[in-house]
Order: structure tokens, then sequence, then C-alpha cells
């Protein structure tokens, strides 16, 4: 196909070339040749006139010997065809080729026509009219007449060959052989056709190249880049450099693969989960009937060597250590649902060490410093150890990822801080005084489950979903109407009124609304404009909590600004087939369970943080 | 083998205490192992359709069937034990250990469900309180005019999971949940329970409660739904005989907040049902 643009653009410019210059050499060797033929007709002239004055003493002397001399001197120069002078009758009296004397002229022929045209012939001759072109045998002849008029001293000389009465004498005809202009035309022709053809070569292997250069080469490489990626290598990219439409081609190309690639991992991640789930399943049950064997018979054997401690010791760890993996097969099958964490009063320290325990090897190799700064003196907290032991665990194997084999450093960091509930107090129940569940799963707020309330306003009506985090307003609205002061929320499902009778917002002075979160009170807040104003009594009385605050910094390869949204979703991963892309966000579903919250800050290849805080008090 | 328990029946059927059924001969054995070590007569069967032809020349007072099995699963089984009117109590055990099967199985008529791997505890906690359900039935049958009220019935409108823990919705939109009497009568004389917090998750066909009895033994209670707990009755813990004596009323566990009563009781039984 290349070839064929290629082919295409040389085959018109050609013709458009040869055309130019076909036109342009016409003309040009049209007025050249004309301006030569002026110049011999000049020449002519010129040599015809020179002839006449010579011979005029001769001739008035009638002395036909010399006049005869000079006309053969003349005659036979070279360039010059022939001169001749006719009397009247059309008899040659003179000529320079001696044969023909004495022959007559026909007066039809070439060079008396101008004259003899007419019935009667002409006895003024305009000077334009004397010349004329014949084709002689060989080569075109140029003649010039030159009439020979009566004069006082002709017929007054001695010899009285002419009398008073007659106007003509005779003519003097002078041609001169076109050959030597002939050739220069000719010479013109073919030195432009020699032109026009080198011309057109050269254009051609000019458009050739660069057609190549700058058509066919990217289009090759396009047509290389979709073969690619139709046979699955998403990840082929096109050399985008260019500045002309092929770069923007290319750009958009690569684009579209890297939607592409995009998508194809966001459908492999979810086919994978689905598959994961088959066989996790299939794995379950495999798996669980042999450690049932073990299970079974190590407890059995336990139960009778209460007496024999040295034994019984060893099989408490068998049996531990079943019950373990029991959990691991548990929490297979349990991933894609949120499993209740089994909450204990542990000391984190112990946690983190036995999670740092689980990946020093691979940190070593991996040439990764790690730093704990642990602050003393925390005290016990109620988690899952074993779900927090996994998220330890999760991040610092994310980091080291992140940092790569060329080595770097982790620092993992806890310390007590305090927490004004304002702004991160999660709300993680909602009912309407008809105990009508408000909680939108469907709707997510930042991750969370959003607050969903139907609105009236200005007899206009709406769905509005309340940011579930305390004081933060990333309130989304169904509606396309500005909100009015007389607005009011119900339940949807109740259409209860959720408003506050007589209240208003000590900001703005909006109407209040309220709802009730299960035994822990009422959270009350406004929709005004540009008004985020929130209030939850009960957790305000509770006043700053305790937090535990765990970082967990890497000096690795960053996110990207616009995948940092994204990263605790489930599914989303960057490490292909690596990962599944469920470990944030089973991460983040531990720490929720926990109450607490984990945040990420990150730039890019500077290092991510992660930060965790947990509540101190679980309620 | 106990002497007591192996004798001939009325038409001349071999009596068992114990028929497992599995497909893993491993599983067998271990369960026959421990069961035995507890002088119980146990026999086996490596598929549903050879259980059925012993079923036919012998009697079995508890079984123990695993879900997951080629040919006929434990579901059908269960489905033809019903047919012939044999009312041998049923264990379920399964590897595929999901919320659906054990939900499944006390619906369908299964006093108990034990997820695998198991340990030998575990096991005899669930064969004790089967054998001790299967008491409690004879003595039903054999006592019919009522001179002593065996177990107290679930009352109308509540829901139960088995024999296991009932739920019963409250005006406000919460439920309570308890342990049904049959529960509480099969662990005989608890020494303690353990309860989970408020704001804690329950999963319907997950453990919501912990019985200790006098052996250390622990007795786990399913949940009926899926919520999360309000409040736990502080009253059980601090007198344990209010279980026994009121069980559906003042002997609750929890008050807890439903994710999707309207859909979970449908997966329950409704106790109404049980006075027709």
């Amino acid at each position: 196909m290349s070839k064929k643009i290629g082919f295409k653009l040389i085959f018109i410019v050609g013709i458009a070339a040869i055309l130019i210059i076909g036109i342009f050499s016409f003309y040009n060797i049209r007025s050249q040749s004309s301006a030569l033929l002026a110049e011999v007709e000049r020449h002519a002239n010129q040599l015809s006139e020179t002839v006449k004055h010579s011979t005029r003493y001769d001739m008035l002397l009638n002395q036909r010997d010399r006049i005869h001399t000079i006309i053969n001197t003349i005659g036979n120069q070279p360039g010059i065809h022939d001169v001749r002078v006719l009397n009247k009758e059309g008899e040659i009296i003179y000529s320079s080729r001696g044969k023909d004397i004495g022959k007559m002229v026909d007066k039809n022929a070439e060079g008396c026509y101008a004259c003899h045209a007419a019935n009667k012939p002409l006895e003024r001759l305009p000077i334009t009219d004397r010349t004329r072109i014949f084709q002689n045998d060989s080569s075109r002849v140029l003649g010039i007449i030159n009439p020979i008029y009566n004069e006082t001293s002709c017929w007054t000389a001695d010899c009285h060959a002419h009398s008073k009465s007659q106007t003509m004498l005779g003519v003097l005809d002078v041609t001169i052989s076109l050959a030597d202009v002939d050739n220069q035309i000719r010479k013109g022709e073919i030195d432009t056709l020699i032109f026009a053809l080198s011309a057109v070569v050269a254009l051609s292997l000019l458009i050739g190249f660069f057609v190549k250069k700058w058509v066919d080469k990217p289009v090759k490489e396009l047509v290389n880049a979709t073969r690619e990626i139709g046979t699955g290598n998403l990840n082929y990219v096109i050399d985008e450099k260019k500045s002309d439409e092929f770069g923007l081609l290319a750009k958009s190309f690569n684009n579209m693969t890297k939607k592409l690639s995009e998508a194809r991992v966001q459908l492999f991640q979810s086919d994978k989960m689905a598959s994961l789930g088959r066989l996790a399943a299939g794995v379950a049950h495999e798996i669980n009937n042999p450690l049932t064997g073990v299970l079974t018979y190590s407890s059995f054997l336990m139960k009778k060597t209460q007496d024999n401690p040295e034994i019984n010791e060893d099989l408490k760890v068998i049996v531990r250590e079943t019950k373990r993996s029991r959990e691991i097969v548990k929490s297979l099958l349990d991933f894609a649902r949120q499993s209740v964490p089994k909450k204990n009063k542990v000391n984190i320290e112990e946690i983190i060490s036995r999670a740092v325990s689980v990946v020093e090897n691979q940190l070593s190799i991996n040439h990764i410093e790690l730093i704990k700064k642990i602050e003393k003196e925390i005290p016990p907290v109620t988690v899952d150890s074993n779900q927090m032991q996994q998220v330890f665990i999760n991040l610092l194997v994310n980091a080291a990822d992140a940092i790569g084999p060329k080595g770097g450093k982790i620092t993992l960091s806890s310390s007590m801080i305090k927490l004004s509930p304002y702004g991160i107090t999660h709300i993680k129940q909602a009912v309407c005084p008809k105990r009508h569940d408000l909680t939108d799963n469907e709707v997510k707020i930042d991750g969370l489950p959003s607050i969903k309330l139907k609105i009236y306003s200005d007899e206009k009506q709406g769905f509005i979903n309340l940011d579930p985090v305390y004081g933060r307003s990333h309130h989304i609205f169904h509606f396309p109407f500005n909100i009015e002061k007389d607005y009011k929320l119900v339940c949807p499902k109740c259409e209860i009124s959720l408003m506050e009778e007589g209240k208003r917002c000590p900001d703005c002075n909006a109407p209040v609304y309220t709802f009730e979160v299960p035994s822990r009170g009422f959270v009350q807040g406004c929709l005004g404009k540009d008004c985020s104003w929130q209030k939850w009594e009960a957790v305000d009385i509770a006043g700053q909590k305790d937090y535990l605050e765990i970082k967990i910094s890497d000096t690795g390869c960053g996110i990207p600004k616009e995948n940092l949204s994204k990263i605790f979703e489930p599914f989303y991963s960057t490490k292909g087939q690596k990962g599944t892309g469920l470990g944030l966000s089973v991460i983040w579903g531990i720490i929720d369970n926990h109450n607490g919250t984990i945040k990420v800050e990150s730039e890019l290849n500077k290092g991510t943080s992660f930060i965790i805080h947990l509540p101190l008090e679980q309620n | 083998m106990n002497s007591d328990t192996v004798s001939s029946g009325s038409r001349g059927k071999k009596q068992w205490d114990i028929l497992v059924i599995d497909d893993e001969q491993v599983i067998i054995d271990a369960i026959v192992k421990i069961c035995s070590s507890e002088n119980f007569s146990v026999d086996s069967a490596i598929d549903a359709q050879i259980a059925l032809t012993k079923l036919v020349k012998n009697n079995y007072r508890l079984i123990i069937c695993d879900i997951m099995m080629p040919g006929m699963d434990g579901f059908e089984f269960l489905d033809e034990l019903i047919n012939r009117r044999i009312n041998s109590a049923l264990i379920m055990t399964t590897g595929f250990s999901t919320v659906d099967n054990a939900v499944r199985s006390l619906y369908s008529g299964a006093i108990d469900f034990i997820p695998k791997p198991f340990t030998a505890d575990e096991l005899l906690s669930s064969v004790n309180r089967g054998m001790k359900y299967i008491e409690i039935q004879s003595l039903l049958k054999t006592q019919k005019d009522d001179s002593a009220v065996v177990y107290v019935p679930c009352p109308a409108k509540y829901y139960r999971l088995g024999y296991s823990s009932w739920a019963a919705e409250e005006s406000a939109g919460s439920v309570l949940i308890g342990a049904t009497d049959l529960f509480v009568k099969t662990i005989g004389n608890f020494s303690s329970i353990d309860l989970l917090n408020p704001d804690e998750e329950l999963i319907q066909g997950n453990s919501c409660a912990y019985f200790k009895d006098q052996q250390e033994r622990i007795f786990t209670l399913l949940s009926p739904i899926t919520g999360r707990i309000l409040e736990s009755n502080s009253e059980i813990v601090k007198d344990k005989t209010l279980l026994e004596k009121d069980p559906y009323f003042e002997g609750w566990l929890y008050r807890m907040l439903p994710s999707d009563s309207e859909y979970e009781l449908k997966k329950l039984i409704n106790c109404s049902s049980d006075r027709l």
C-alpha cells in the first residue's frame, strides 16, 4: 500500500513536471528560434544590400564579369546558399551557381510569390514581406528578395540597357542556408528533453526517498505495531518523537494500546478473581481433607499423651500449626467477604517483629535495609493479630517490590498520637427514626459506603449521598438543581423527615438534618452553601482519642498521583500476573474492621509511605 | 465397642452408635479411632450408596456425613434419609466449609455442622451433643403425655438455625438472637459462656458464642443471621442459669442490627411451622 502512495505521488509529480517543463520549453524554444531567425533575416538583408551596393557601380558600367566575380565570391561563402540576380522576365542573369544562369524562374515559384501573388505584380514590396523560408533538398533555406528599381543613372548610362519607362529592372535574390540555425534549435530541443527527463527522474528519486522516509517507514512501523498488538503484545510502544502527523498518530496509537492494556489488566484481574474463587474452593476442599487427617490424629494423640509432657508439648505444636493452616485456608475462602476479626489485646511490637521475621530474607536478598523506630511504652492494642500481621507483611512486601533489586531503605515507625474525631471518624451506620438503614453500599465515597438520603428542595426532589466520614463533607449530589434555603431531607425508604425542627446551623443558618448512628448517638449537619458544619456529640464528647500511628516508608519508585486514589480498590495491581490486586484492598478492609484508617503519601521516584491509625480503645 | 449399644434391634437389625460416611479413608479412620476411644460403636461407608445399603441392615443413632462426595452428595443423602423415614441424627461435615453449606445443612435437618479440618475435641463435642439430642428425642417419644416437659419449643414468630440458634425480629428493626433450648439441653451442664463484644460483626452460619462444659469441652453456637452486635446480654454472663430457665426471652444473647434480615430469615426455619 505504501508503495502505491509513492508511485501515485511520483506519477502525478512527474506528469506535472513534464507539463510545466514542456510548456515552458515550447515557448522558450519558439521565442529563441524566432530571435535567431530575425537575426539571420537581418544578416541576409544586410548581405543583400551589400551585394546590391557593391555591384551597383559595375552594373552602371555594365561590367558583367566583375559582377559575376563579386556574386560568386559572396555566394560561395559558407552559410550562403545562393546569390542570384533575375531580370524582369524571370531569367537568371547572374548566379553564384554558374549552371543556373539563363534559366527561367517560374513566377509562381516560392521566391516570386510575394510580389506575383496577384495577377498584376507589385512594384513596391515592404521589407518584412521580402523574406521567405523554404525547404531545400537537405535543409531549410531563408531567401530574401531585393528588388532593383530603375534609377536615373540606369537609363542615362552609356550602355542604354534600360529605358526610362521601366520601374523594376530585376531582383536580387539572396538565399541563406538555415542548417546552422535549425541545428541550434534542435540541440536546444534535445537539451530541454534531456533536462525534462532528468528532472522527472530526480524528482521521482527525491519523492521516492522522502516517501520512504516519512510515510513508508512510519506506516511500516504502525503495521508492525498493529500486528504485535493483534498477537496480544499490548506493551508494544512505537516511537512518537516525530513532530508530524505520524508522530501524532503514534502518540494516539500508544495511548490506545495503553488504555487497551489497562482494560485488559482490569478484565484479566476480574477474570482471575473469578477463577481464583473457584480455585480457592477447590483447593480448600482438597487441602482440608488431608488437614483433617493431621488435625484429628494429632489432637487425638495430644489428648492421649497428657501424662507424657515431652511428647505432649511437641504434639501441641503440631495441633497449633495445623490450626493455623486451617485459618489460612479459611481466609482463602473468606477473602471475597471481609471476615470478622478475632481481636485480642496484643503488643503491636510483637506483631511487627513477627511480620518482619517473615520477610527478612526477601529484604536482605534485595539489599534493603529495614529501620525500625518503635516508640517504647506503647500500650497493648485490641486487634486480630493474624490479620494485623498480614497487613504488615503485605505492606513490607509491597515496599520491597517498589524498591526492586537495586536496594534501598524501608523505615517502619510506630508512635502514639492524639487525633480529633472530626474529619476522621467513620460513620459506619445510619438509621432513620423508623430504623431504616440509610447506608448505601452501591455509592462509595473514598472507598466507604455513603449515607443515602432523599432531598426535597423548591418542590423538586433528588438524592444525596453524604460523606460517611464525620466532618469531611465530600457529599455526592444526584440532582440538577441548587439547594434552596427551605430544603428538606427524608429517609428514602419511608419518607420520614430527618430535619431537626426549629434548629438552624450555627455557621450558615441553614436548616439542620439529623440521623441516628445506632448506639452512638445522633449526627447533625447542614447542607448550606460552602458550609460543612456537622456535629456528632457522642463522638465529640469523647474528645481527642489516642491512636497508634504506624508508618511504613520506602525509598522505592513511588506511585503516580493519578493512581493514588485507586490503590485501595479491589483488583488494582501494578504487578501484572505477580499480584492479585487484592492485597491493599484486603489491608484496607482489615484496618477498617479495626475502626482504623490507612492513607498513602507518595512521591514519584522518591518513595511511598503508608500511614495506619489504629484507635487504642476499640469503643 | 460398647455391649449396651450393640444389641439386636426389634426387627433383628444390628444397633450401632455412629455411621461415618466420607470418601477419604484417612478421615473415616480418624473419626472411627476418636469415637471408639469414647466407647462408641462406629461403622463406616466410603460413599452414600454403601451407607444406604448399610442402613437397610442396621440401625444407627448418629450419622456423620461428608457433603462433597462423588455420586450422591450429603444433601441428597439427607433427603433420602427423610424419604425413608430414618430418624438417625445427622451431623454434616465438609472441607468446603462455606456459610451457605452450614446454613443449608442445618435448614435441611442436620443437627450440627462441623467444618473440616476439626480436632478430636471439636468432633467429640459435636458427637456428644448429637447423642444427647437423640436421648431427648427418645424421651419425647416415650413420654408423650408430657408428665415432665422435656424441652421448651421455639415460640411462634421466631426463626431458628436448625437446633442451634434462634432469631426474633424486634419492632425497632433490631434482631434478638439466642441459643435454642435444645442446644442448651444437649450441652448439658456448661460452666461458662464466651460472648463477643458489641460492634463486632456476626456472619450467618459462623460461630457467635462459645460454651464450655466442666470437661473444658467447647461447644460453638452458630449465628442465625449476619449483622453488627448492638449489645450483648450482660445478665446472662452473671447468671447463666437464665439460659436454661428461659432461653427464648430472658436468656437472649445479643441484640443486633441485621444487614439483610429479610433475605437471611428465609434460610432459617420458621418456628410457627413447628407447631403444625
